[in-house]
Parts: C-alpha cells; sequence; structure tokens
C-alpha cells in the first residue's frame, strides 16, 4: 500500500488544552503546525469539572495569558459564572474561578484554532513516532505515523495525550476501553514510545455523575451566586464588556445514610476491589475515598453546577466515583435535593498511561528522544489550567528548539508555571499532579494580579506577545512606581485638620508627620478614604491603584521573600554541564549519585531539590564543578 | 556562591592559652564592630587590612573577654572574603560566648567545612585539592549529623518533633483552607493560633535556656556526687538544678538510687550523678544504690565528696575517701551554717600519698557556697585538668542557634497575628521554623506539607 506523506514543521498529538495552547503557540511563532485529534468533536473538551480557574489554578491561567496563551481569552468568552475566591485572605491568594458553558468554551476554542494561520487541524489516531539517529546515538522526531498510515514528516512533535494512551474507564464492575466521555481511546502509540526508551506508568482519575436538572430540587440546597462585579481572567479583556447576568450553582450535602450505603458496597468498588491498579489523585478523592479516609466527618459538600446554558445537565461536584451504576444512584438519592435524580452520565474512574518521573527536561523535551515534548496529563499533572500552561511552554521550546535558541524556562521564582514544570521535573510524584499555592514558596511576589508584569516581558521576548501589548504593560509598571514613589514621598503634618479626618476614621493621631505611605498601612483607612486628604493624586488606572496599594501594604514581607530570591537564584543560575559523569565525584554519597544520574538536573538548584540529595552534596558538585572549571 | 556572613571557632576546642574565632563574608565587618570595641577607639571598618587591634568584646553592655582583632579585608584572606579572626584567651566557656555574639550580631554558625569550601570556591585553593575538600567537606557533615543526633537527648528529640508536627498541622490548616475554601473554613483560626504561637514560643524559649544551661545534649562532664547518707547530697543537688528532683528528707537513706542530670555553671556543662548515701547496710535496696554509687565513680570525670561539716567523720567516711581519685575531686564541707566539727586538714589527712583534693565549705540547705563551687570548677576545667568533647560542644552551639532561628521565626509570626495580616501571611514563618526544627534533627522538608494536609484535611472536588 503506497504511503501517503505531508511535510509540515511541527505535530502536536492531542487537542485538549495542552494540545491547543501548544498549537496556536507554534502556529502563532511561524512554524506549519498539525495538530491531531482522534475527534474533532473533542477539540478542548472539559471532560470533567465545568469550570476554569480556583486556587492557583486561577494564577495559572492569568500566566498562561500573560505569556500569550489563549485560555484567559477563552473562558472570558464563554463563562456563566464567575468568582473571585479567597478575598477575605492575603492578594497573593486570591483566585479567580468562572464557570464555563462547556459546550461553547469548546466551540469557541475550536474556532480560533481552525482560523489560526499555520496551523492544521487532523482527525486521526497517531500510532507512532518516527525517528533517525542522530550523532550521539539519540533518536531524534522525523515524522508520526497515523493509523490509516499516513507520514506526518516534520522537525519536532509535542506529545499532548491526556488520558487517552491505552485508557480504560470503570463504573463498578463495568469496564470499557475508552477514553473520556466514551471516546476512542489511542492504543498504539505508548508502544511506539516505549520502543524509543520512553519510561511511562499509569495513573487514574475520576469524574462525578452529571443529572438531570429537571430532576433536581434545589429548594434544599443552598444558591451560589457569583461576583457582583465580574474579574475577567485575560488582562486584555475589558472588564466593561463582560459584566453579564450568571448561573447559579447549589451547594448541598451527603449524610449518615449516603456513607452508610458507600460503606456497604466498597467491595463492588473496583479501587476496593483491587481492579483499578493506577495511582489516584489526592486532592480530588471519590466520594469512597473520603468516606473511608474521613470517617469520622458527618457530611462531605456537594456541588452541583450547571455544565451550561444550553443543556439540562448538572455536574455533582464532590462526588466522583467508580461504584457500580446501582450503587450510585442509591447514594446520590439519598442526598438532599437529590431523591428523584435521573443520571444522564454515570461516573467513572479512568486510567490511562503516562510519563514516568525524570523523564522530562526542564523545557519539556523528553531526554530520550530529541526534538519529541511533551505537556499536559501525559507528563502526569492534572487538571485543564495545568496542561495548558505546559502546553503554551512545550510550544514555545519546541519552536525555539527548531530556530536554535535557548528554551523558555521559569524558575519557580518567575511563576506558578516555574513551580509547576519545575515539581513535574524534578520530583518523584507518585500521582497526578496538581497546582496548589502552598507549592509556591515565593507566593507573595506571584500574584494572579501581577501575571501581566512578572511575565509578559518572557511572553514578548519568545514572540507571542505583541510590542504593543508589552509597552502597555511597561508603562503600567512605570505609572505603579511613580504612584508608590509619591505615596511615600508625600508627608502630612499632624496639623488640626489632620487629626480631625484621623478620628472620624476611628484610626490613632499623629505625634509627627506622616507619609501617605504609612497611613495607607493602617487597617482602619484605604486608599479610596485617604482621596479626601490626597489632594495632589493623579487619576490612575484601578490596576495601577491596586498594585502600588498592594507594595505599599505588604512591603515588610514581599522585601523579604525577594531577598530570598537572590539567594535562590544564585544556586539556579550555577548550571550542570548535561555531560557531566556523576560517577567521577567519589565524594557523592551513593544515595545521591544515583538521583542525580536519573533525574539529570540542568542546575545546581534543581539538584538540591531532589529528595536525596542533600545539602552536603550540593556543596560537593559545587566543588566539582569549580574544578571543572579550572581545568 | 553565598555570601552571608558565617562564624566560627577555628581553634581546638580544648583549654588552651589562646583561642580564635574566625568571622568571614560581606558583613564580617559589620559584624566584628558591633561587638567589639578597641582600646584606640577606632571602628574596624576605618582600619587598614591585616592590622591587629586590642579591645574587648561586649555582648551588649556586658563585656566578655579581652582580645585582640585581626581584620583582613577581601580579598586578601583566608576566603577571599572580609575576614575578622579574634583571638581570645583560650576556654570552651569564653569562645562560646564570644561565638554566640557574633551570631547574634549578623552572622551565622558556619556549617561543617565551610571555610575550607569558600576558599575553594573563591579560588584560594589549588585546584588539585578538590578532591580532598570533597571528601572533608562529607564527612565532617556526616559526623556533625550523627553527632547532633546521637547526642540529642530522647526527650529532646521528642519534643522537636512534637513541636515540629504542631506547626505543620497548623500550616496545613490554612494551606487547606486556601487551595479548598468552599471547603474549609478559617473562622476562629486567628485566636487558636494566637494560643498556639505563645504555647510554642515558650517552649522554644525553654529549650534555648536548656541549651544555655548544656542540658540539650548529652555533653559535659561526668560527675559523681559521693558522701554518706544525709549530708545533704540531694539539696545540694537541687541547688544547682534550681528544683525539688531529688528527693530531699532528713532521713537518712532517702536517695536509694542514682539521679542523672545536666548542668550548667558558667557555661560548663557537669552530668551529674547524685548517688545513694554510701554506708555499710545490709538494707539490700540501699545496698543496690552503694553499689551503682561505686560503678558511677569509676566513669566520673568529677567526684563531689560531700561531708557534713557539723558531725565528725565516721567509719563510713573512711569506706568513702579510697574510692576517690584525688586529682578529680572536690570536697564539699557542707552545713558550714551550723558549727563546724570537721577542718579541711581534718579530711585531707585521709588522703594517701600527700595529693590533696581540692576543697570548699558550703551551705546547701541555705543555698550559700554555690559560687565558690563554680569557681572552682571553672578553674579546674580551664586550668585543663579535664577534658571534654569538642565535637558535642559545637553541635550544642549549631542545635541552640537553630533553636535561635525558630524562636525569631515563630515571634515574626506573632508579630502577622498581631498586625491582623491575612492567614496566608502567617504559613511562611511558620514554614521557616518548621524548616529550622527540621534541620535539629536531619530532616527535610520535602513534600511534608502536601501530605500533611491530605492526610489531615478533606479536600477536593
Amino acid at each position: 500500500m503506497p504511503e501517503a506523506r505531508i511535510q509540515t514543521d511541527i505535530c502536536i498529538i492531542g487537542a485538549g488544552h495542552a494540545g491547543c495552547e501548544a498549537a496556536l503557540a507554534c502556529a502563532r511563532l511561524g512554524f506549519e503546525t498539525v495538530l491531531f485529534t482522534v475527534n474533532v468533536e473533542s477539540i478542548a473538551l472539559m471532560p470533567c469539572n465545568p469550570n476554569i480557574g480556583g486556587t492557583s489554578k486561577g494564577h495559572l491561567v492569568r500566566e498562561l495569558d500573560a505569556l500569550g496563551g489563549e485560555m484567559g481569552k477563552n473562558i472570558d468568552k464563554t463563562f456563566i459564572q464567575s468568582k473571585m475566591l479567597n478575598l477575605s485572605k492575603g492578594p497573593a491568594v486570591h483566585s479567580l474561578r468562572a464557570q464555563a458553558d462547556k459546550a461553547d468554551y469548546t466551540r469557541s476554542m475550536r474556532t480560533i484554532l481552525e482560523n489560526q494561520e499555520h496551523l492544521t487541524i487532523k482527525q486521526g489516531e497517531v500510532c507512532e513516532i518516527i525517528t533517525e539517529t542522530t550523532a550521539n546515538g539519540k533518536p531524534r522526531v522525523t515524522g508520526v505515523k497515523i493509523f490509516t498510515g499516513t507520514i506526518y514528516e516534520c522537525k519536532a512533535a509535542i506529545l499532548c495525550t491526556g488520558t487517552y494512551l491505552k485508557a480504560r474507564c470503570l463504573c463498578g464492575e463495568s469496564i470499557t476501553y475508552t477514553g473520556p466521555n466514551g471516546l476512542q481511546a489511542a492504543n498504539h502509540l505508548t508502544d511506539s514510545l516505549a520502543g524509543l526508551g520512553v519510561k511511562l506508568r499509569r495513573f487514574k482519575t475520576g469524574t462525578p455523575a452529571r443529572m438531570d436538572k429537571r430532576s433536581i430540587d434545589f429548594t434544599k440546597m443552598e444558591e451560589q451566586v457569583g461576583d457582583e462585579k465580574i474579574t475577567p481572567f485575560s488582562f486584555s479583556t475589558n472588564p466593561d464588556d463582560i459584566q453579564k447576568e450568571q448561573v447559579s450553582c447549589y451547594l448541598t450535602y451527603t449524610n449518615q445514610k449516603t456513607h452508610e450505603i458507600i460503606r456497604n458496597n466498597l467491595d463492588r468498588s473496583p479501587i476496593y476491589a483491587g481492579i483499578i491498579e493506577g495511582t489516584g489523585p489526592r486532592y480530588c478523592p471519590s466520594i469512597e475515598d473520603k468516606v473511608v479516609k474521613f470517617a469520622d466527618k458527618e457530611r462531605h459538600q456537594v456541588f452541583i453546577e450547571p455544565e451550561g446554558l444550553y443543556t439540562n445537565e448538572m455536574y455533582v461536584g464532590g462526588m466522583s466515583s467508580s461504584l457500580p451504576e446501582d450503587v450510585q444512584l442509591a447514594m446520590y438519592r439519598t442526598v438532599p435535593g437529590l431523591e428523584n435524580c435521573t443520571i444522564v452520565r454515570n461516573a467513572y474512574a479512568i486510567e490511562y498511561d503516562c510519563l514516568e518521573s525524570g523523564e522530562l527536561t526542564l523545557s519539556l523535551e523528553l531526554k530520550a528522544v530529541e526534538n519529541l515534548f511533551a505537556a499536559g496529563q501525559f507528563n502526569g499533572s492534572s487538571g485543564y489550567e495545568e496542561a495548558a500552561a505546559q502546553g503554551l511552554i512545550a510550544g514555545i521550546n519546541a519552536c525555539h528548539k527548531l530556530k536554535g535558541n535557548d528554551p523558555l524556562i521559569l524558575d519557580r521564582s518567575d511563576a506558578y508555571i516555574g513551580v509547576l514544570i519545575d515539581d513535574l521535573v524534578t520530583k518523584d510524584n507518585r500521582e497526578p499532579y496538581r497546582m496548589m499555592t502552598s507549592r509556591a514558596e515565593y507566593r507573595l511576589l506571584l500574584r494572579q494580579d501581577n501575571a501581566d508584569l512578572r511575565l509578559s516581558k518572557f511572553g514578548h521576548a519568545y514572540g507571542l506577545v505583541s510590542d504593543e501589548t508589552y509597552e502597555k504593560v511597561c508603562r503600567k509598571q512605570e505609572l505603579i512606581d511613580l504612584e508608590v514613589k509619591r505615596l511615600k514621598e508625600t508627608k502630612v503634618g499632624a496639623n488640626k485638620e489632620m487629626q480631625a479626618f484621623l478620628s472620624k476614621y476611628g484610626t490613632a493621631l499623629l505625634r509627627t508627620a506622616a507619609s501617605m505611605a504609612e497611613l495607607l498601612c493602617r487597617p482602619e483607612l484605604s486608599y479610596e478614604i485617604l482621596a479626601e486628604i490626597d489632594t495632589e493624586r493623579p487619576s490612575l488606572p484601578l490596576d495601577v491603584v491596586e498594585q502600588a496599594c498592594i507594595q505599599i501594604k505588604y512591603e515588610g514581607y514581599i522585601e523579604r521573600q525577594m531577598r530570598q530570591v537572590e539567594q535562590f537564584k544564585k544556586t539556579e543560575r550555577r548550571r550542570i554541564p548535561e555531560d557531566i559523569d556523576y560517577d567521577d565525584i567519589s565524594s557523592l554519597r551513593l544515595e545521591a549519585r544515583q538521583k542525580l544520574k536519573a533525574f539529570r538536573p540542568m542546575s545546581v538548584g534543581q539538584a538540591s531539590r531532589i529528595s536525596g540529595v542533600s545539602p552536603a552534596d550540593v556543596s560537593v558538585l559545587l566543588i566539582y564543578l569549580e574544578q571543572q572549571k579550572g581545568r | 556562591m553565598k555570601t552571608d556572613t558565617i562564624a566560627a571557632i577555628a581553634t581546638a576546642l580544648s583549654p588552651s592559652g589562646i583561642g580564635i574565632i574566625r568571622i568571614s563574608g560581606d558583613e564580617a565587618i559589620e559584624t566584628a564592630d558591633r561587638i567589639f570595641r578597641s582600646k584606640s577607639g577606632k571602628k574596624i571598618a576605618e582600619v587598614k587590612s591585616h592590622t591587629v587591634h586590642y579591645g574587648f568584646i561586649y555582648d551588649g553592655d556586658e563585656m566578655i573577654d579581652e582580645v585582640m582583632a585581626v581584620v583582613m579585608k577581601a580579598p586578601h584572606s583566608f576566603t577571599r572574603e572580609n575576614t575578622v579572626e579574634i583571638d581570645c584567651h583560650g576556654g570552651v566557656y569564653v569562645m562560646n560566648k564570644i561565638l554566640q555574639t557574633a551570631l547574634k550580631n549578623g552572622a551565622r554558625m558556619a556549617e561543617p567545612g565551610e571555610f575550607t569550601k569558600r576558599a575553594f570556591m573563591n579560588g584560594r585553593i589549588d585546584l588539585t585539592k578538590a578532591e580532598a575538600i570533597m571528601d572533608l567537606i562529607q564527612s565532617k557533615n556526616e559526623a556533625a549529623r550523627k553527632n547532633s543526633l546521637s547526642h540529642l537527648k530522647g526527650d529532646m528529640y521528642q519534643k522537636i518533633k512534637k513541636l515540629r508536627e504542631d506547626i505543620l498541622y497548623e500550616i496545613a490548616f490554612i494551606e487547606s483552607a486556601l487551595d479548598d475554601p468552599e471547603h474549609i473554613s478559617l473562622d476562629g483560626f486567628h485566636e487558636r493560633l494566637e494560643n498556639k504561637t505563645t504555647e510554642i514560643i515558650s517552649v522554644v524559649k525553654r529549650l534555648i535556656n536548656s541549651a544555655e544551661n548544656g542540658r540539650i545534649l548529652k555533653e559535659g562532664i561526668n560527675t559523681v556526687i559521693v558522701g554518706k547518707p544525709n549530708v545533704g547530697k540531694s539539696s545540694f543537688l537541687n541547688l544547682l538544678l534550681d528544683e525539688e528532683r531529688a528527693i530531699v528528707t532528713d532521713i537518712a537513706g532517702t536517695t536509694r538510687d542514682t539521679l542523672e542530670e545536666s548542668v550548667s555553671l558558667d557555661g560548663i556543662t557537669l552530668n551529674l550523678i547524685d548517688t545513694a548515701g554510701i554506708r555499710n547496710t545490709d538494707d539490700p535496696v540501699e545496698q543496690i544504690g552503694v553499689n551503682k554509687a561505686k560503678k558511677s565513680l569509676e566513669e566520673a570525670d568529677l567526684m563531689i565528696y560531700m561531708v557534713d561539716s557539723s558531725i565528725p567523720l565516721d567509719e563510713s567516711d573512711l569506706e568513702i575517701i579510697p574510692l576517690l581519685d584525688p586529682f578529680k575531686t572536690i570536697v564539699l564541707l557542707n552545713k558550714s551554717d551550723l558549727t563546724p566539727v570537721v577542718t579541711k586538714e581534718m579530711v585531707e589527712q585521709y588522703f594517701k600519698d600527700g595529693i590533696l583534693p581540692q576543697c570548699i565549705t558550703i551551705a546547701a540547705g541555705k543555698k550559700e557556697g554555690l559560687e565558690r563551687f563554680s569557681g572552682l570548677i571553672k578553674e579546674k576545667f580551664f586550668a585543663g585538668e579535664i577534658s571534654f568533647d569538642e565535637e558535642i560542644m559545637i553541635s550544642n552551639m549549631r542545635q541552640k542557634d537553630l533553636l535561635v532561628q525558630t524562636l525569631s521565626h515563630m515571634e515574626m509570626v506573632k508579630r502577622s497575628l498581631e498586625d491582623d495580616m491575612p492567614e496566608d501571611f502567617y504559613s511562611i514563618d511558620l514554614m521557616a521554623a518548621y524548616a529550622s526544627l527540621g534541620e535539629m534533627i536531619g530532616e527535610e522538608v520535602g513534600e511534608d506539607l502536601v501530605n500533611e494536609i491530605f492526610s489531615k484535611f478533606c479536600m477536593g472536588k
């Protein structure tokens, strides 16, 4: 049979959230790009929760946006409810979350992809990575082969296979060999990768049931409404353009009856019966897990969330399960408001092949295969946002590799994306990895509100952020700096009017002159209140004022973190040559040597984060590097 | 690489004529200026490199020692950094005190082998020595780690573990609420954390005090107190310990077993073993105590022989004295407040070969004479008659330094609470405290927090 051969630059395998961002990045950087999907209808599919963002994930979307990604813009177009979480807490942990109209989100993203210059969408399962052997004996990507036998010749490929590789779905005793939502699984690529020396493992995740809205009694639940004033995800979205009527979510609870049914049927759960071999995530446990592990909890929250404006399906957040259908129905029906529920789609668990730890470099290229990159759930993460963030970075780095440029590597002090990728690459994760704010050491600096100020420079340097946008961000930074300076330098005296003003707001009177900045730090006062006495104040955009206020109010803490970052950067900048021979360093402890050989870190900083590498080993490494440098 | 300022005792930690404390790093000169007052009135920052200055080390207003400060400015020093060496009177107490003062004023305790590492990194040492230096660092670290672990007393280890558990739980609670605000609420948390923080601070402070008293490690001089029953050994022990620990009554033979406790007298640690009184007895229980006391004496570095000076020496005393090594012995003539019938000379005559122990009078029950005793110990100690373990001393200092760091982190938490900062600010310093305590017992932070969050709090969609 004659093979069809098609030439292109970069192939993206999988069109989920990672694949979409990767494909757009490559095409926008001018490379001819083909995006493969097993089904065009499943582009940018949201097979689990119907929302984008949330704690720390909202940060990722903001950062993605500042770097030139699409997710933020797309959710701004298609959300049906929006909420800024953690508003009562510090600015570093404010997080935006929006409920999406799933169908609209998918359609809208597909439209963007379909109209992107240099980008082609192709329906077909990729079965094989085709390679040539380079001078150093390592395979290098030259193309991909799809199920029909057609070969796409390319210079680089990005694996964004999500949960599709050798996927199987479990709902009690019923097992289907499909990807999410009954979509076709990809059963051939695993063998091709293994043949190239790529190590894979099996992870597991799950999703709750979807119910028919008409069968739910919402009067027995608490209504959860969106924010009065909606904040957009994308820095390019004008907030005024997206204020709209929102749809509510609902809160209800499980009870002892629910838990009893679950406990009585644990033997029919594939996880507890040992049928599932993959490792599941601890942060989104199935309801079985919650009931077993937190046996003393009397109830668990259940969030009922709409899947879209034009569907009656409702997502049952908090009750993912792999119990058989009859148990599921019985258990759901014990929950107030769900007594008469009908299930449209059953909850299920899904198992899939993904990368073993230690297979990736920080640029998201595979160590085993030159020019083969990877992003998303295939890398051992979970979540739409985590996937999208990696997709963008893998896309940028594939392009810059082909151009012969240095990769974009954000470090832990640059962005949550940096933390995410460093953790995926450096740590020995044993479950699907979810972003959490507690994973970011320098989170006071990595706020969602300043993602543009932090990252636009990278987006611009790597070609995805326009000059115009970048200049706007630079101008914003200038205005912030000026306003901070002005607030610090504007002094007010302890005169009569001043004291009257202070006593009006119940705050301490002045003994000597004070700066406007000092007054701003008082909990009783705010920038708005100070307007009364701050007569010279320039008229500034709200986002500039917000940044100036945060800068001043948290100055001590922010400066402390900046000093920590300086220390951190020193070891981070200390590069380790790729060809280092750890066996040559006899003073390394055995465990450290083995770990260093397995993970092959890029920098001394990265080496220090590998578990099993002690501070003394790091000292030894530093001395060795110094010695090598001198030779 | 790191250019923060480090300090350590550079000479052997043994009683010798002169000791050197070395301070190196960007702020070595500033640190030295904070603790050194030169006779000439000149600041170290003002003087030329490679000059020696006479003056005094002060901890605040307290003068610690008369010293010479040697100033070597970068790059003309061993580490090629600004370096100040303080030549002080040798003696563990003084050297330790000067080091602690430097640590309080901007320096941190040098890691094992760190001066050499810096010298190498800054090109001061020949590249061919790299191998030797790597081995040195690894072995010094290994030794230090083993040392601090093996010498950390069981209960101290447990206390630190408990503190870490408590702190980790609070961080995990905050973090799980931040990550999952819809499932976990922080209502009322502020108050709880305030209480917890106060509690932790007081525990850490107590640990620091006991570190100062040397109780943190099983270090110091093994000291056995002997004497016949009811001469006041337990009262003396209590005087040292400042707490009612040994049972004190007027009935002879109430201390039936040996008691162990560590105390510090002006920085010198004594591991005290109080023995049951030694006398000829048929009481089998008491006999066990007597045998133990005899055994303890064999292992003792210092023997304190206690005599009730208000009653004449008798047969029991004559049984005890031959067990004593006069070089190691201090005789305490107790109950000096009562009419003395026993004098120094009367005791001395029973020691053979003319080698006489040192002898002082005290009144343990009236809390008199402790100063005389500590003065004598110091003299004996600095005179070099008693040896002790240098490694242990160093790990004790390191442990204390880490406790002080923990305290300052916890005080930051307290300040954040007082300033009513949002909860996410608390965990920054809580985490730092957790890491410092971890270093004490050789444990890294790693994935502890994430594991704690998932095991203690029910999160997620």
